[in-house]
Order: structure tokens, then sequence, then C-alpha cells
């Protein structure tokens, strides 16, 4: 699977580090998003799409073109 | 009182036999509950029929009534929906809210880019791992609290025992608010609050906290300290990203927010696992990773304190779901009733920390989705664990049927919680 970000649709909820926090982290300055594996491995699959699910911003791409990683 | 059993196999099933959503019976919005532990059952029945009615709130405007989750999403999201109280029209929840448009605006009531602008400049304040960093100093105020509480007579109040000094100094000290002048705060909220106040007493405790939080903004900013409004003095005054005046209501939101909804959500969380004491006694005893942090979640999605929805108006014609709502037309998301949609959370009308309530809507969606949610997390996981853990015993003082819930402010929760132990 590959993830992607709209870091400009961020709004910091955290829903993305409490899910998968493998693969998603918050910048510690500005709370943004922070994108650690954009291939995760398949057992992650589902907590990656429930990041992408959870987030109210629409932040997470997984497997879409137009993300930046 | 038990909750009705949750149906089983509601999504496609049913999906084909729902009635046209279209506008049956009149109805006014809120309705009075018939139970205190659950939404009224109008609105939960308007959910059940898969209808959007118009309803009639308290001063005649009528917006739509969404209560299904998936609704209540795409409300709560799209940006062709704005969170402006001051446009006309808009479906303000009580005259008290119409002040929130009176002093300086808050996040809660601004739209983009202004929101964003705003929020993007304290985010940092508030991520999952800062929240975490605080939850020793958390877990100190609960001990300290409760040592309190218990060295004192029986029965207490576990509201002014336990849920208000432990939600009033949490957010105290992150803010860099004196403790000293809590009552203050406690007051001061309870007028903005209350929805039977009208808009000028409602206005006039708003811009008197507004004024104090100013005047500790000019203090702070001269003697900055370890605390939320200091940093923020500090990083964004000089460069004029923020002056003292939003840096003050955004104070104000964190404050008011911040300890009038947590502790709503301790005292009726802590009355809930009374009410369920195999949860009770499993949150004493069980270590099973999850089970505190999803017991805290299922919580949130129970009881979704939140309980005459949240408002916004249609700034353009939308399609919600094959719903259309037309440009300057308001819309109410039914979060309480939207939280036990069983489409979305198979527990539905049950308390159940067994199930994934993830993605519950009690702290909202979309950009205004609660900016203190990790911190909020973590001090109802600390007060449900130790007391849990620290008083098996506790339990009502008094009979359910004599206590006062919260019908008469915008968050629900209990005026009082007698107990003992």
């Amino acid at each position: 699977m590959r993830v992607s970000l709209l870091p400009e649709h961020c709004v910091g909820a955290g829903h993305c580090v409490l899910s998968a926090p493998e693969v998603f982290d918050q910048h510690e300055d500005d709370g943004i998003v922070l994108l650690l594996d954009t291939t995760p491995d398949a057992h992650l699959a589902d907590a990656v799409h429930e990041a992408a699910d959870l987030c109210p911003a629409r932040a997470i791409l997984v497997d879409a073109p137009g993300g930046t990683a | 009182m038990t909750s009705p059993p949750t149906p089983t196999t509601p999504t496609i099933a049913s999906a084909g036999t729902e009635p046209a959503r279209g506008n049956p019976a009149p109805l006014h919005y809120p309705m009075p509950r018939q139970c205190p532990y659950a939404p009224p059952e109008e609105v939960t029945a308007v959910r059940a029929g898969g209808a959007v009615p118009r309803v009639t709130i308290w001063n005649g405007v009528r917006p739509w009534l969404f209560t299904r989750y998936e609704d209540a999403r795409v409300v709560l999201s799209d940006p062709r929906f704005s969170a402006d109280k001051s446009r006309p029209g808009y479906p303000l929840s009580s005259a008290v809210a119409l002040a929130e448009t009176a002093v300086t605006p808050t996040l809660l009531i601004m739209d983009n880019p202004e929101h964003d602008h705003y929020r993007r400049l304290v985010l940092g304040e508030f991520t999952v791992k800062r929240a975490e960093s605080l939850r020793p100093a958390v877990r100190a105020v609960v001990d300290g609290c409760l040592d309190r509480m218990l060295q004192g007579p029986a029965p207490a109040d576990l509201v002014t025992g336990l849920a208000l000094p432990v939600a009033l100094s949490v957010i105290c000290e992150f803010l860099g608010v004196p403790f000293e002048d809590r009552e203050l705060f406690r007051s001061l909220t309870h007028t903005m609050n209350a929805i039977g106040g009208t808009t000028e007493t409602a206005a006039a405790a708003r811009q008197e906290l507004q004024e104090y939080l100013e005047c500790l903004v000019a203090v702070r900013e001269k003697h900055p300290q370890q605390d939320f409004i200091s940093r923020m003095a500090v990083k964004h005054l000089g460069t004029g990203a923020m002056d003292h005046e939003r840096l003050a209501a955004m104070a104000l939101l964190l404050l008011t927010a911040g300890h009038d909804t947590t502790a709503n959500m301790i005292s009726l969380g802590v009355l809930t696992l009374l009410r369920h004491p195999a949860h009770f006694t499993a949150l004493r005893d069980g270590d099973a990773p999850g089970l505190l942090a999803g017991t805290v979640e299922e919580m949130l999605r129970h009881l979704t304190i939140v309980q005459r929805g949240i408002r916004r108006i249609a700034l353009e014609d939308v399609d919600v779901n094959g719903h259309l709502v037309r440009a300057g037309e308001g819309v109410i998301a039914a979060v309480n009733v939207a939280n036990r949609d069983p489409r979305r959370f198979p527990s539905g009308e049950d308390f159940d920390p067994a199930e994934r309530a993830h993605g519950h809507l009690a702290f909202g969606y979309g950009p205004h989705q609660c900016l203190g949610q990790s911190l909020a997390r973590v001090e109802l996981q600390e007060v449900y664990a130790a007391v849990a853990r620290r008083i098996p015993t506790l339990r009502t003082a008094v009979p359910d049927t004599e206590l006062r819930f919260k019908e008469d402010m915008a968050v629900y929760g209990v005026h009082e919680l007698p107990v003992t132990w």
C-alpha cells in the first residue's frame, strides 16, 4: 500500500498517531502530520485505513494519486 | 434503566425499505428527554426512519436536522457549511449562543482561511505526544483531588469534589491561569452556557472573562513562564501573527471548553460506570492493553454531552448524501444521535467498551474538531482509572431519580453527584 498526505488540510486532531503510530507522527513544533513510512507493511493496512477514515480533515490518502509524501 | 436491544443487521438490508427523505410532521428541536441516559426518542426515531426533517427551534428558525452518522460527517466537514453565528438565519442553539458574536470571535465561529490560520498557530501545543507528556502532572492532580475528597466527609458531591477541581486544575496549569481565580471562571462559564440566560448576560460574562485574560496575556508577555499563554505570547505577539485580543480569545475558548466539557464527562462518566458495575470492576482489575483507552472512547460516544447538536449554515447549495440544502438554510448535526447510529457503531444505544467506538463525533468532525481532545483523553483515562482503583466501594448516595440532569445547559451532565464509599 502507498500512503500520501495533504498536510495543508491537517488540523492536528491526532487520530492518525493513535491509530497507526508506526506510520504517522505529528511535528513537535507546529503539530502538523508527519509521514514516517510511505509504503507501510501489509499488517498495518487496517490501522492505516482507520487513520484515513478518522482524519477529520481528510488529509491522509491511501493508494491514491495527488498527495505529497 | 436498561437500553433497548441494538439492531444487529441494519446496514444493507434496511436501505431499500427506507422512506423517501422528505419532511414529515413538524418537530420542535430539541425536545425533552424521556430517559436521562439517552437522547430524546423523537430524534432517535428520525434517524431510524431515515428522514431529514426541518425542525423549528426556539427563535422560529427552521434548520434541517441530520441524525445519521454519515450525514453528520458531511455537515461538519463540507467547507460550504459555515460556523459563523453572526450570519442571518444561523440556527443558534439559544439566545446565549449569540453572545459569542458580541465579543472577540473564537475559533468556534470562524471559517477558513481565518480558522486554520489561528488554529495552526497553537497546534503544536495539542499533539498526542504533548498530551502524553502531561500525563504525570494530570495523575498528580487527580490523586490530590481524590485524597481531599476521601479525607472529607461522606457522602460527598463528586462534581465539586472531583470533576470540577480536576478539570479546572489541569486547564489552569496548562494555560498559566491562576487557580485561585477558578470560581470566577466557573461562574462566568456557567452564565455563558445557561440556555435560559439572555444574550446580554452571556455577552457581559464573556466580555469580563475576555478582559481578565487580556490582562493576563499582557502580564505573561512581560514575564513569561512555562505555560501556554506565555509560550504563545513570546512566539506570536512579536510577529503579528496574533494580537493580545486574539490570544486572550484563544485562552478563553480553551479555559471554558477545557473545564466545563471535561468536568461533565468526569461526573457523568463515573455515574455511567456505577450503573455498569462489571465495567467499573474491569477498569479496577483489568490490564488488557487498550481497555482504558477503549472505555474512554466508548464513554465519549455513548454520552456525547454536546446535547443540542452542532449547527452550521449553508453558504451554497449542498447535496448531503442525496438531501439538498439550499444556500442560506441552517443545518443541525445531532451528534448525540448520530453517535448511536447502528450502521456505524455496533453497540448503538448500549454502553459497551468492548466495541470499537473510534470515529465517534463527540469531539465534532471536520476542521473544528476539538483542539484539546488528546488532553481530554488523558484526563478522562486518568480519572476513571483512579476512581475505579482507589474507591472500589463507590456508589451513589441518592436514588438516580433524585439526580438533577443538565437539560438546561448547552453541555449535558449532572448538576450534583452525591456519592459515598
